[in-house]
């Protein structure tokens, strides 16, 4: 009977602290940040670096920990988390742009905008259209000239399908109205692998791992509202007259899912920008060529909702 | 020589202990079923965040190199493969130490590995510039005909029949499908939500060949059956050395096929273990006894995964293409110290790229070192017994397939997975045509779809297939490798009857 009683208290006394809100005293142990890529991968180690200065005791105060779930292109993790994560500002998660929102439309997930709640933003990687170096195109004006007079030719490498490449070349094929093939690889380094050895006529794929090979391919364009500080040379899509915007960038943050009490929300929030900011982490940022932007709970809310509605109607015949 | 120049730089006592460090648990890790060479290189990388990035690379280096080998430990002793890589040594390994050799065959391990990893680093360091250009030419139907050549030999690999072989390749192949279609992204077979991201590599690996020893270990142990443990075969090393030294044909081929597997883009260990294996085989004179705890097969499979490492550098390097799956997670180490690969990687960081080459160097005669003298432990190993050995294993097989990828499904798959295969090995059928299965199948799945989108984008699939000269060659190699083992089979009924 003892034995009885005592499981009933602490039960008891387990469920009031859950019903609690939680503590003044947020954060009092390590934090974590779910990833729903492997560990090396380009989220991954942003991921690392974004949080670095995390311990210091004006910025989050607590040392932040990676905990890698990979699986489905991100979906596993993104589904764990808003389903199954503790709901206490413990566990953080990381999320990709447009990668995430266009997974949540396309396929029945666990998760969407509606039950997670952004933090802050640290990166922005833009796609850029590129091709092999013994390409006979210069120029997106030769490169779709080409398509037009070869319907369906044209074949253009990205990271899988529902991911940041393959937003930019539906809206590349959508505002050219070319006829274009969409190659998937199985990643981001196995695309840019096709283009190096001329696989694939071109491909969409990250700007900072592009830039670092730039002596493998030429970088026709940029598919973002302005040209980049790492590619002073390269013309945005528009400037090269495709009506393609910047949808397609790749925004990496970090989120919690709700139903996480609003001051631990209002705690974070006011304190991400400074952590992203920091002297050493955008150092490290820098060094590794991870472009970063750092952007507030608020201004991802804005981006996040404009996303959803503008993927919705982008990916509507898709699904 | 350039390279003769920066062993200065290795040989400082900071950097000799991080070898000796990184080798020492590379080859426990490598060992532990689930810890592979990816997964262990993976977990390192955030803690060379704070080292400089030549140190970083060192430890990196000795890790992928250790962890290796040490797959070779568990696959020998308890027929468990540490890693895919190791695959086609339990298959010979495991037999000899059950016929209490078990230190001999670790021997064989270690030598012929530290042979083969030399012969790679030197590949690495005399041949990059050609062989750069060559990985670029191994392209989606390239690939596929790989796969396809493994897939070739799958049912003769391990079968007491060729029907039951080619049964359990076939349940492999359609493991492998479940889960994203590789290019439409649709799910297919994902009757859970366990199911989601498919059976990962590595938790078939632990579940078909872990959890069925598991349930031999304790039902040995209840039927009160004691294992006999005999210490036959307690070779010294120099009669260890003069053996491998003596089977200079399964060697070179291993150390070439490995070297030639690690420059093609993802192929890496899991393949080449199993192909060099059986091309040994082939050509060997002993080929009888293949299966039955022949130490060529040892030294064909442990040179060629070894002789990988280093070649499936050359295309990181120099391109960003990594050459195995170890050597994409060793991009994400590059970058996170600001190392960016190219053909300028050697004139833009002399001082990091080749000291972290000629840390490889030393890393594999530290490997052979420590690797020998833990073989004189494996006895230990042996004698534990089985109701502990069985729950060791067990322990094991659940923390390393949770860690794969923070998972709990994965442990559900490993253990539903692995029990079947207990009962489909009463049966006569053998886990490693299942999960050649499934590696294969996952790799010539998505291969022969991007192949298929470009070839119907250029007009013609079938014509985007066969043609080009490495096409050509890797046909013709299928076509030789299924005549030969019609003709083989044939030739050893004809002998029975």
């Amino acid at each position: 009977m003892k034995i009885i009683n005592v499981t009933k208290v602490a039960l008891l006394a387990l469920a009031s602290m859950m019903l609690l809100p939680v503590q003044a005293d947020y954060p009092e142990k390590p934090i974590g940040v779910m990833v729903a890529y492997g560990p090396g991968g380009a989220t991954d180690f942003q991921a690392r670096i974004a949080t670095l200065a995390s311990g210091n005791a004006d910025l989050i105060g607590q040392p932040i920990y990676i905990l890698n779930k990979p699986g489905a292109g991100g979906r596993t993790g993104w589904n764990w988390f808003a389903s199954e994560a503790s709901k206490d500002g413990y566990m953080l998660g990381s999320y990709n742009v447009p990668h995430f929102i266009a997974q949540s439309i396309v396929f029945d997930t666990k998760y969407n905008i509606n039950n997670l709640e952004p933090i802050g933003n640290w990166g922005a990687d833009p796609a850029v259209l590129i091709v092999g170096k013994d390409s006979p195109f210069n120029t997106v004006g030769e490169l779709l000239a080409h398509a037009e007079a070869n319907p369906g030719a044209v074949t253009i490498s990205g990271a899988g399908k529902f991911v940041g490449h393959h937003i930019a070349f539906l809206q590349f094929a959508k505002a050219s109205g070319a006829n274009l093939t969409y190659i998937p690889a199985s990643g981001g380094v196995d695309a840019l692998r096709m283009v190096k050895a001329g696989e694939t006529v071109a491909g969409f794929n990250n700007l900072s791992d592009s830039a670092r090979s730039a002596a493998d391919l030429k970088i026709l364009a940029v598919a973002d509202l302005a040209r980049h500080e790492y590619l002073p040379d390269v013309p945005t899509l528009m400037e090269s007259g495709v009506d393609v915007d910047d949808s397609s960038v790749n925004f990496r943050g970090l989120m919690v899912p709700s139903g996480t009490p609003q001051d631990v929300i209002d705690y974070l929030a006011s304190r991400t920008p400074a952590m992203f900011n920091e002297g050493k982490t955008q150092g490290k940022m820098k060094s590794t060529n991870s472009p970063s932007r750092v952007m507030s709970r608020d201004e991802v809310i804005a981006m996040w909702n404009e996303r959803q509605a503008y993927l919705t109607e982008l990916l509507a015949g898709l699904k | 020589m350039e390279f003769l120049n920066y062993f200065d730089n290795v040989f400082t006592i900071y950097h000799i202990a991080l070898l000796v460090g990184g080798t020492f648990a590379g080859i426990i890790l490598g060992a532990l079923p689930g810890l592979s060479p990816t997964m262990s290189v993976a977990l390192l990388i955030p803690f060379t965040f704070h080292m400089k990035p030549e140190s970083g690379l060192i430890l990196l280096g000795a890790m992928y190199t250790a962890t290796v080998a040490g797959g070779a430990i568990s696959a020998i002793l308890v027929n468990v493969p540490g890693a895919p890589a190791n695959i086609a040594t339990a298959l010979d390994g495991h037999k000899m130490a059950q016929d209490g050799k078990a230190k001999n065959a670790l021997h064989y391990c270690f030598i012929s590995s530290f042979v083969g990893g030399i012969f790679g680093v030197f590949i690495l360091i005399f041949f990059t510039p050609p062989l750069a250009a060559l990985s670029l030419k191994f392209m989606s139907t390239e690939m596929f005909w790989v796969a396809i050549l493994g897939i070739t030999i799958i049912a003769t690999l391990d079968s007491k029949s060729v029907i039951k072989g080619l049964l359990s390749g076939l349940f492999g192949l359609m493991l492998a499908t479940i889960g994203e279609h590789p290019t439409n992204a649709v799910e297919r077979f994902v009757f859970t939500d366990h199911l989601e991201s498919g059976v990962h590599i590595v938790v078939g690996l632990i579940g078909l060949f872990a959890m069925p020893q598991v349930w031999n270990l304790l039902e040995n142990f209840y039927a009160k059956k004691n294992r006999v443990f005999s210490a036959t075969g307690d070779a010294t090393l120099t009669q260890s050395f003069k053996l491998v030294f003596s089977k200079l044909k399964a060697l070179s081929i291993g150390s070439i096929i490995g070297s030639v597997i690690g420059i093609i883009p993802g192929a890496g260990g899991q393949i080449a273990g199993i192909v060099a294996y059986d091309q040994s085989k082939k050509v060997s004179t002993n080929r009888e006894n293949y299966g039955k705890g022949e130490p060529e097969a040892i030294i064909a499979a442990e040179s060629a995964n070894n002789s990988m490492v280093g070649p499936s550098l050359i295309p990181l390097l120099t391109l960003s293409i990594p050459g195995s799956p170890t050597a994409a997670v060793l991009l994400g180490g590059l970058l996170i110290h600001g190392i960016f690969p190219g053909h300028d990687i050697f004139t833009k960081n002399p001082e990091v790229i080749w000291t972290f080459i000629d840390s490889l160097i030393i890393a594999q005669i530290l490997m052979l070192i420590i690797g020998l003298f833990l073989s004189r432990h494996s006895k230990w190993i042996m004698k534990v017994p089985d109701n502990y050995m069985a729950v060791g294993i067990l322990l094991l097989a659940v923390f390393g397939t949770y860690s794969i990828q923070n998972n709990y499904s994965d442990v559900l798959i490993m253990f539903i997975l692995g029990t079947l295969m207990y009962f489909g090995s009463k049966a006569g059928f053998s886990p490693v045509p299942v999960v050649l299965g499934l590696i294969l199948g996952t790799m010539t799945e998505e291969k022969f779809l991007l192949g298929n989108l470009i070839g119907n984008a250029k007009g013609s699939s079938f014509q985007h297939f066969t043609s080009g000269t490495i096409n050509i060659v890797l046909i013709s190699l299928c076509i030789a490798s299924i005549v030969y083992g019609v003709y083989s089979s044939r030739k050893s009924k004809k002998i029975k009857a």
